[in-house]
């Protein structure tokens, strides 16, 4: 494992956890260290025992068999001595509703021995550095969910904790929240905090996180820095097609005509979203997410309604990053359209023309072309199956 | 606010902390409920006031100007009202918060998170629950005596009815977070009822426990009830003069049901936050 500085302050060793009246273990044998001032991700599907091993790690449940210890300290044997070294973020809003924020944030702090006075002072900074001081006092009531997390992170800071928890940061956050969060992060990783973080915005996470942990049915899938873990996925790079099949056309019979082509791997139909979605990082459609629906479906419907457009054009509005992902005001308003994602060993640009091609010989519609490299998405949906749980 | 991602200048890198002392940590949790119960006094004055108040009312005031109650009854009643007011008060106001706290808000989990032995949180909050009892206790009683127009006063039997008092509130606490953290949610309103009747009506609070022997069987059911022993202990302090169990059995009783329930509720508060 990768060593910053120091040894690890998180150690999880082969550990088990069975609830009582199940027949599997939620938790089955996981190990993993994380080390001072890393960011690590644990990833996995609802109930893959993700925040059973945070609970674990958290002494807020006891293990069944193995060993989990923070900063040297055994959490089944010692977990008051662990608590003093770690803090949760959880994913639910558990603040202190009796008190108010800047309560909240002292309380906390002398809970763990920290004197008045010095709580008080680290009250202040962290709340100055979550921009909550001007709402500091008032009713947690009053706190929007944004505000509540911001606050629960200053609140788990306020004892300068060695290894920080958090379940889902970031979850139903607006843009500017999350920015927030991503950047204090950061910040305590360079301070030496180890962080620990289970997300479903995996794309985002990829981002900050150093290395990334998969779960699935309580084990270990997979172990890495996002960037291996995206290389060792199955293709290069995916071609994502947004087409409306001609009346008749079978569009499995579309999605397998495609997968015949030289150089694809894989061809598989998935979701056609419903508004432009964010871009996936160095994807050719990524320069209109966010814009707004209206640019990226009127270029979509240009290129759709242009009396199918040949290739080259196609592939140049791809390749500058034109095309939106499947904008809303295509003629048909969306109803029978597909996507089609490409797996591809090669560049996607040099099998734009040949899918093109199979497109227009069968008269179906291009709505949309997007071009991008498999994200950690990819990778998690790779290992754990389309399935939800 | 800073801003995103300019570095700030923090404290150095972050050294694991080394453990508080759990005396101060303890001291920090329970200043916490302290806080909170300091402020909330009106609402421990309502909620210890009503229904023993209008008790009094009732059974003095109204059934005594029909004549259907003696004028001695005031007496007997209030060293009972003020044995009630500790139990329950104290048994309500452990037992509600703790079903919030650990049901849906989860409000506790910050200080189940702080570097101290779970036992000791369940502790802090009998420690609370037993000063809001004797609280109640304290206050019920001028406020009695102002409603009934008298009241027994002995100041050499306070002593023993404040240690009374304070074994039944601690005996309230102790049951309301037995209840608290270990019945579904769903069904805590009714298992109340179901536990505090019995408590209220078996408990010896209108009546000496030695006349009872009229009715022998009801004198057995009463003698399982600490309350009995809370009410008789308190009356016994009080009213030497009436009939009453003996302070050392009333003592010996409520020390060990104490320390039993004390075992049971911090067991089942403990099993509740580490599951």
């Amino acid at each position: 494992m990768p060593s910053r500085d120091g040894p690890a302050v998180v150690e999880v060793d082969d550990l088990v956890k069975r609830y009582p009246r199940t027949d599997t273990n939620a938790v089955d044998g996981l190990s993993f260290t994380v080390a001072p001032g890393e960011i690590f991700g644990l990833f996995g599907p609802n109930g893959a025992g993700k925040s059973t091993t945070v609970g674990i790690l958290t002494t807020r449940l006891r293990a069944t068999g193995g060993r989990a210890v923070v900063c040297g300290v055994d959490v089944g044997r010692d977990p008051a001595a662990a608590r003093a070294h770690l803090a949760v973020v959880p994913q639910h809003n558990n603040l202190d509703r009796a008190l108010t924020p800047r309560q909240n944030l002292v309380y906390h702090a002398t809970y763990h021995g920290v004197r008045r006075r010095e709580a008080h002072a680290r009250a202040a900074e962290l709340l100055d550095r979550f921009g909550l001081t001007e709402r500091a006092d008032r009713r947690i009531e009053a706190y929007s969910g944004g505000m509540a997390q911001r606050l629960m992170i200053a609140r788990a800071l306020t004892h300068e904790p060695a290894v920080l928890f958090l379940d889902e940061p970031t979850n139903a956050l607006d843009p500017q929240t999350r920015l927030l969060i991503w950047g204090q992060l950061r910040q305590l990783r360079e301070r030496g905090v180890a962080i620990v973080l289970t997300t479903h915005a995996m794309n985002e996470a990829a981002r900050v996180v150093d290395r990334v942990g998969i779960v699935d049915h309580g084990r270990l899938l997979t172990l890495d820095t996002p960037t291996a873990l995206v290389r060792g996925l199955a293709g290069d790079a995916l071609l994502d097609l947004t087409v409306t099949p001609a009346g008749g056309d079978d569009p499995d019979a579309l999605c397998a005509a495609l997968g015949e082509l030289p150089g694809v791997r894989k061809a598989e139909r998935v979701a056609t979203p419903t508004v432009p979605a964010g871009g996936r990082p160095g994807g050719g459609a990524a320069g209109l997410a966010g814009v707004g629906a209206g640019g990226a479906g009127m270029l979509a419907a240009l290129a759709a309604g242009g009396g199918r457009p040949g290739a080259g054009r196609l592939a140049a509005l791809a390749g500058a990053g034109l095309l939106g992902r499947g904008g809303g005001a295509a003629g048909n308003g969306g109803r029978g359209r597909l996507r089609i994602r490409l797996h591809l060993a090669g560049d996607p640009a040099t099998l734009l023309g040949p899918a093109v091609t199979v497109l227009t010989a069968r008269s179906a519609a291009v709505n949309a072309v997007d071009v991008g490299e498999p994200s950690l998405e990819d990778v998690f949906i790779e290992l754990t199956g389309r399935q939800p749980r | 606010m800073t801003a995103l991602d300019t570095p700030t200048p923090l404290r150095p890198t972050a050294t694991p902390p080394s453990r508080p002392g759990t005396g101060r940590v303890f001291a920090a949790v329970l200043r916490r409920d302290l806080m909170v119960t300091g402020r909330e006094l009106w609402v421990i004055l309502v909620q210890v006031g009503l229904t023993p108040l209008f008790m009094l009312f009732v059974f003095d005031t109204v059934l005594g100007s029909q004549g259907l109650v003696g004028r001695g009854f005031a007496d007997v009643f209030l060293p009972g009202i003020i044995a009630l007011a500790a139990l329950t008060t104290a048994l309500q106001s452990v037992a509600l918060p703790l079903v919030k706290e650990f049901g849906f808000t989860m409000e506790i989990e910050d200080r189940l998170m702080a570097p101290l032995p779970t036992g000791y949180v369940a502790i802090g909050k009998l420690v609370i629950a037993t000063i809001r009892g004797l609280l109640a206790a304290v206050l019920i009683y001028p406020l009695g005596a102002l409603m009934v127009g008298s009241a027994p006063w002995r100041p050499a039997g306070l002593p023993l009815a404040f240690v009374v008092a304070l074994l039944g509130a601690w005996i309230g606490g102790a049951i309301g977070m037995s209840l608290a953290t270990t019945l579904p949610v769903q069904r805590i309103n009714v298992t109340f009822s179901v536990i505090l009747t019995p408590i209220i009506w078996t408990g010896c609070i209108h009546y000496p426990w030695p006349r009872l022997s009229s009715v022998p069987w009801y004198q057995v059911v009463t003698a399982l009830n600490p309350m009995t022993y809370v009410s008789e202990g308190v009356r016994g302090a009080l009213l030497p003069g009436v009939p009453h169990l003996p302070a050392w059995v009333c003592l010996t009783v409520l020390t060990g049901v104490a320390v039993v329930l004390t075992w049971v509720s911090v067991r089942c508060f403990t099993r509740r936050a580490i599951q």
